[in-house]
């Protein structure tokens, strides 16, 4: 018995283990989404995430553990955000001919993510870093973290919103603009890469090229825009 | 633009493709850390940088990028798998979501939706207009 525990111990330290975990509850997640035809509520992320963290309780792996065999995944983000570069590029017509429309949605919907956030969050009386951390939730968490620490939030509770957030945009997009009906996947793809960042990139992608494309344009705005609001209201005060 | 099923691609080709996502990535975080001596309060995504550049690439060379738009695909194939790892980062915050997880969980999905409505609506309304002002 101790044999096999001496394996364990072994195997529950490496980072193939939890990187072999990541891949297989990823696949299996698909396969779910598959199988509950690509229902959006079975979003991917979601249910990985769900398959991974009892996983972890169990076997009690602190989440160190875990990432050091994650992080191979994790690191592919930054060449994939660069990826993002081939939809536009793809769609740069309707890019340009949609200039204006994006420059006001950019503007109006920055404004609404940062204000009803901190809104609702301070209708229930949460305290001030807490409210920091919530304002830039709708920005990728690496610029998320950053502003959160910029302005008295605690970035890793920041990091953690920017992940609620992107699952619940990504969730809530089809069915809500198809309630809407909305058709428009120039408009529907921008609002959710607006909202949702790169979480909300990849559901764009999966329903329309044009819409990846403007998702991923709006994510990079947002991101960019968000940054100097924040930034630029901290030096006014 | 699709990769030809005449010409397939070459190892090598899948290394070349990655090799230029990598190296806008790393450009375009060279060109945020070189803004930020001049401005320290400058915030940008380095891979956003990146991203803009390599617009400006196959704007310039799209015939000759066939094997990195082949790996930008393959990579934008599985962005939600990529999110996986920060996603199980939430099992780090339980005491947090404990304690303000009902506000926090109401302030997410209520602003995420008025966001998405605001949004789609600024969009469609201001396309119409700019529409009507062509004709």
């Amino acid at each position: 018995m101790s044999g096999l525990s001496g394996i364990w111990v072994y195997l529950a330290a490496s980072p193939l283990t939890w990187l072999g975990v990541t891949l297989v509850a990823f696949v299996l997640a698909m396969r779910i989404g598959a199988f509950l035809g690509n229902s959006p509520l079975a979003n991917s992320v979601l249910v990985s995430a769900a398959l991974i963290i009892p996983a972890l309780l169990v076997t009690r792996t602190p989440y160190q553990i875990y990432f050091e065999g994650a992080q191979f995944v994790h690191f592919l983000l930054g060449p994939a955000t660069v990826s993002l570069a081939v939809p536009l590029y793809r769609n740069r017509d309707a890019v340009k001919r949609s200039r204006l429309p994006i420059v006001v949605a950019l503007i109006a919907g920055a404004l609404t993510a940062i204000g009803s956030a901190l809104a609702i969050a301070a209708l229930f009386g949460a305290p001030p870093d807490v409210l920091a951390s919530i304002a830039p939730k709708s920005v990728s968490a690496p610029i998320a973290m950053e502003l959160a620490n910029g302005i008295g939030g605690i970035p890793s509770l920041a990091a953690v919103l920017v992940i609620l957030t992107g699952i619940t945009g990504a969730v809530i997009v089809t069915p809500l603009m198809n309630a809407l009906g909305i058709t428009d996947y120039r408009a529907r793809g921008f609002a959710v890469g607006l909202a949702a960042h790169g979480i909300g990139t990849a559901r764009a992608l999966q329903v329309s090229d044009v819409a990846g494309a403007f998702s991923g344009i709006a994510m990079a705005l947002n991101g960019a825009f968000t940054a100097a609001l924040i930034v630029g209201v901290m030096q006014l005060l | 633009m699709a990769v030809n099923a005449d010409h397939p691609l070459r190892p090598a080709d899948w290394v070349t493709g990655f090799a230029v996502l990598i190296l806008c990535q790393l450009a375009g975080e060279a060109m945020v850390q070189l803004l930020r001596i001049v401005s320290p309060g400058f915030v940008f995504p380095g891979p956003v940088a990146g991203m803009l550049l390599l617009v400006l690439i196959l704007n310039r060379f799209a015939e000759r990028a066939r094997s990195t738009i082949a790996v930008a695909n393959g990579l934008l194939g599985i962005l939600a798998l990529l999110f996986v790892p920060s996603a199980v980062g939430i099992m780090q915050h339980w005491a947090v979501i404990q304690a303000w997880g009902l506000p926090l969980l109401l302030a997410v999905i209520g602003s995420t939706v008025l966001t998405l409505l605001v949004t789609v609506y600024a969009f469609i309304v201001t396309d119409r207009w700019v529409e009507r002002r062509r004709r």
